[in-house]
């Protein structure tokens, strides 16, 4: 009875497994499809991927939303990293609050926060476009990169950095050569998940990006309510790719799921 | 001469000041503007004369479309959540008290990898399965010796689905993790005292992993209800719920005052949820 049981949820997680990749490997073998209308029988072609090779519009946004996530991945690690350190080190006034801040941006949906950004940023005389995309992002990167490098530093010892103070060494070389070192694998899981954050990021990226001038989810979207060519297929596939590598990487780094 | 705690504690606000003014600017100043906002007659950008009214509120209240989308974005909501915890709380189990050693590892990043893609994409790609003459309809047409047609895209049906397919690793996740830390040894123990299967899941197991249960449940349901992009690409002309409406609003109506303060009505909503859940969202917090 309970093989019997077990078996069959091992038949469960096979077909949940189907369900959640079906669609995403009919969508990649359909790019590599050459009739336009996604007509069967299946005849491979490499033709739509030579045609996003030649789509300027698509290949801008893909280079922006690139750029943008560099420069979001660069600025929410280096300001996550430190605030995860300071909230690390001692318990002071105000640190729970801080803690409970780091959730609003994760827990309240991006609707809500981005149209409040929309707003707000056109009351500040910001606007639309690439600045107010990246300080979205960045804003919703932090609570990420800080919540993962605070959980690897929960299993660093600070005894190991007041040592190395008490033997005399500076801030600075304890930081560089004790402290960092340690969190390295955290720090480096943190920015990949804020380049997640930011290269997937479709619902603030619409909100705030100016038309014409989108990052690639925005560009997708906009393309698929008019109606869609393998073309995006190709380019879904291709950002499918990268998302779920940079994933992988980042759950090898942060141990992600436990260890055994 | 400040003491060696002062510049301790100055060095610290000095490290944590950065991140948190760019939360501030970005996030929480947006949001008190957003509340400004909902209280505007009109919008004070284009030059119009404004002043501050409650009529936004008010034509929520008094027009009921407003109240029976939410309702209807309550329902879908609630809907995916079901099903989610439903697909997703056994294969949790399997993966946390079934399968050992490393192939469990490898199956749970195969099973969280597709949420931490691009959820748009994925959407996407459901269009394709779903669309009338599309994967689906010739796989089932295929299998079946009569005729069918199988045509869910532009329809509810479809929006669950792509709602679950985003969601359902959300509740897989926080439910193994869950389940990881009950110990076996209770459930063996039980089982030696005679308990029935069922005894042991309703007694022991489903109080034992509620936390993470309705953690899963509330990551679900929280987006869901501001969900904008799955019911547009999903559910065509049947997609219109709360968070259409607000998108509207802000991309095409432009009457950014009624919908900011739709969005605050939905912030209200959401808040109560977590509110409601947060002695669970605490205890399952690692």
């Amino acid at each position: 009875m309970t093989r019997a049981l077990n078996l069959l949820g091992l038949v469960w997680l096979a077909l949940v497994l189907v369900f959640l990749y079906a669609p995403i490997l009919v969508m990649a073998a359909m790019s590599l499809n050459d009739s336009q209308f996604y007509a069967l029988p299946f005849e491979f072609s490499t033709q739509w991927y030579e045609k996003l090779a030649e789509n300027r519009e698509i290949l801008a946004a893909a280079w922006r939303s690139i750029w943008i996530a560099c420069v979001v991945t660069a600025i929410a690690t280096l300001l996550g990293t430190m605030a995860a350190l300071a909230l690390n080190r001692s318990a002071f006034p105000g640190k729970r609050l801080l803690q409970a801040l780091l959730f609003p941006p994760i827990a309240i949906p991006w609707l809500i926060t981005g149209t409040a950004m929309l707003v707000f940023f056109f009351g500040i005389g910001l606007g639309r476009g690439t600045p107010a995309v990246i300080l979205g992002h960045v804003a919703l990167a932090l609570p990420y990169v800080i919540v993962t490098v605070t959980a690897r530093l929960a299993s660093f010892d600070p005894a190991l950095a007041e040592a190395a103070r008490s033997l005399g060494a500076r801030p600075l070389t304890v930081a560089t050569r004790i402290t960092l070192p340690h969190i390295a694998p955290g720090v480096i899981a943190g920015a990949l998940f804020a380049f997640a954050v930011s290269f997937d990021q479709f619902v603030v990226s619409y909100f705030l990006s100016e038309p014409g001038d989108t990052t690639l989810p925005v560009l997708i979207y906009t393309a698929i309510r008019k109606g869609f060519t393998p073309e995006i297929n190709a380019i879904s596939t291709l950002i499918i790719l990268v998302s779920m590598a940079v994933m992988l990487l980042a759950a090898r780094k942060s141990n992600f799921g436990g260890n055994r | 001469m400040p003491t060696l705690a002062q510049k301790e504690g100055l060095r610290a606000g000095l490290m944590l000041a950065p991140a948190y003014l760019w939360l501030t600017v970005a996030v929480f100043l947006p949001l008190s503007a957003m509340a400004f906002f909902s209280f505007l007659s009109d919008m004070p950008l284009s030059g119009a004369d404004w002043h501050l009214t409650a009529a936004n509120y008010a034509e929520f209240f008094s027009t009921p479309t407003y109240a029976l989308l939410l309702w209807k974005s309550l329902k879908l909501a609630a809907l995916v959540t079901a099903l989610c915890v439903l697909i997703g709380f056994p294969c949790a189990w399997v993966l946390a008290k079934t399968i050992r050693g490393r192939s469990r590892e490898a199956l749970f990043l195969l099973v969280i990898l597709p949420f931490w893609s691009n959820s748009l994409v994925r959407i996407f790609s459901w269009a394709i399965v779903l669309r009338g003459n599309g994967v689906l309809d010739r796989a089932v047409n295929a299998v079946l010796p009569w005729d069918v047609d199988v045509n869910l895209m532009f329809s509810p049906a479809a929006v669950t689905i792509g709602l679950v397919h985003s969601y359902v690793p959300y509740v897989i996740l926080t439910c193994y993790l869950a389940l990881q830390a009950i110990d076996d040894s209770l459930i063996e123990a039980a089982r030696s005292l005679g308990a029935p299967r069922r005894t042991i899941l309703v007694r022991l197991i489903l109080p034992l992993s509620a936390p993470g249960l309705i953690a899963g449940a509330v990551l679900v349901f929280v987006p869901v209800v501001g969900s904008f992009m799955e019911p547009r690409l999903l559910g065509g002309r049947t997609g219109t719920y709360y968070g259409t409406v607000i998108e509207d609003q802000f991309v095409a109506v432009f009457n950014w005052p009624l919908g900011a303060a739709l969005s605050f009505i939905l912030l209200a909503v959401v808040l109560l949820v977590l509110a409601a859940a947060s002695p669970a969202l605490r205890k399952a917090a690692p």
